[in-house]
């Protein structure tokens, strides 16, 4: 565990030291939103109606900028087998990783959330306010821990910008549906009681991934046979 | 005459009796009519690919557990089929739902989850492809697991979603002249696909051995001229 917490110190450390990469993204988060109501016009109405969508593609899309970011800083000067070399445990690195990036995305939803309030004129209390961010940090989660292990492989590829997209998305619809439907029925009334339903489909996407990849970790750091 | 060409033998006259008594000898459905003919095809094909996704999936703890490249060699055989046939499934129940929802596509739940399983294997693909050849087979395995961890939802989101799809019949309320070819087919395709699997595994071989085999002198002669 004190692994975990040193890497992820050491993870949020850089991410503080380069500001300007972490304003990077967040940028990239706002702007994908404001092409989104462009995209689809003036109407206030439809561009209310389409918020849950907007905000979790925001967050989908800018978590592969943050991904591909967070391993090649670690390709730079091989600082990642330097870590191997290490008597650090691969399952330790990941949850470090994977919760850097967990918090990394979940810091983008103040930001885009409350851009979107401004933007799309969203009537909403404090305790929808923090439903939203509460769906968004369940996101952000279930994009971290695959996301992670795609890109730690992906990282080493001439192609890391295409690849990790083509693998992560297909694989986190379950994330996405779940996270728009949740934030649909906290900004528009959940009358029939499903929010317990998506809320439970994410954090069993999170639990199950969470798992099954810091399983799987070693086999995408570590060489082949 | 070899297990690999026996299997496919046998599959493909299954298949062909199968699909004759589908087209000819069952009873056309109650509602449907003549098009759920179209049954005898993409139920065994949903089948299959299940199957072989399961297989693949199998291969890839095996794979890691092991370390022996042979079981990537049938890992990438099971992944290549499965997607062939994930594929097929999409195409006839395209054909069907434009026959009888009236419509070549439907965000019904498990059509959806069927196009995303096509992609999430034929991404495993082209990791593969991408990935150098040391790291080829830890990297497929690893891609497979993940991917794998959505099938279960295919099958199951009929229960869990409201879904277009009928909740899955049993043999019992079925015409046993449905049956039968339904049947025939499945074992069919099933027997096609290990043949296939079979001989892409051996492919996979070759072409490990190939690379693993120092360059022909030739080759190198060549290359130091051209240098």
């Amino acid at each position: 565990m004190r692994v975990v917490w040193s890497i992820l110190a050491k993870d949020l450390l850089l991410e503080w030291r380069e500001r300007a990469r972490t304003l990077s993204v967040v940028l990239f988060a706002v702007v994908t939103l404001l092409l989104f109501s462009f995209a689809l016009g003036p109407d206030v109405e439809a561009l209310r109606a389409g918020t849950p969508g907007f905000l979790v593609l925001a967050l989908l899309l800018s978590s592969t900028l943050a991904l591909n970011e967070s391993f090649r800083i670690e390709r730079e000067d091989r600082a990642l087998e330097g870590l191997l070399m290490r008597p650090v445990g691969s399952m330790a690195m990941f949850y470090a990783k994977a919760l850097a990036n967990a918090l990394l995305l979940t810091l983008l939803a103040p930001v885009v959330v409350g851009l979107a309030v401004v933007l799309y004129s969203l009537e909403v209390g404090p305790p929808a306010l923090a439903g939203l961010v509460g769906c968004w940090a369940l996101g952000a989660a279930g994009l971290a821990a695959p996301g992670t292990l795609y890109a730690a492989m992906t990282s080493r590829l001439k192609t890391q910008d295409v690849a990790l997209p083509i693998l992560l998305f297909p694989l986190v619809v379950p994330v996405l549906l779940g996270s728009v439907k949740a934030m649909d029925l906290v900004l528009f009334g959940d009358a029939m009681n499903q929010l317990q339903s998506w809320v439970s489909l994410l954090l069993a996407f999170d639990v199950i991934y969470w798992a099954v990849c810091g399983v799987l970790f070693r086999y995408a750091v570590e060489e082949g046979e | 005459m070899n297990v690999r060409r026996s299997l496919a033998i046998a599959g493909l006259l299954l298949l062909v009796v199968g699909t004759y008594m589908g087209l000819f000898v069952a009873p056309p459905e109650r509602h449907m009519g003549e098009v759920q003919r179209i049954m005898y095809v993409h139920v065994p094909s949903a089948w299959n690919a299940m199957l072989l996704y399961t297989f693949a999936f199998g291969f890839a703890i095996a794979s890691l557990w092991s370390g022996k490249p042979e079981w990537d060699d049938r890992l990438v055989g099971a992944v290549e089929v499965a997607v062939v046939l994930n594929a097929l499934l999409l195409v006839q129940g395209s054909i069907w739902g434009r026959a009888t929802w009236g419509v070549w596509w439907d965000w019904d739940v498990r059509l959806t989850t069927s196009l995303v399983m096509l992609l999430l294997f034929a991404g495993v693909l082209t990791l593969r492809r991408m990935a150098s050849a040391e790291r080829r087979a830890q990297w497929s395995a690893v891609a497979t697991i993940v991917a794998f961890v959505d099938v279960p939802l295919v099958y199951y989101c009929v229960r869990w979603w409201r879904s277009l799809h009928q909740i899955q019949s049993s043999p019992e309320t079925v015409d046993p002249a449905m049956v039968i070819p339904l049947r025939l087919n499945a074992i069919g395709i099933l027997l096609l696909g290990v043949a296939w699997l079979m001989a892409r595994a051996a492919i996979e071989k070759a072409r490990r051995r190939r690379d693993e085999a120092p360059l022909p002198s030739r080759v190198i002669v060549k290359e130091t001229a051209h240098a």
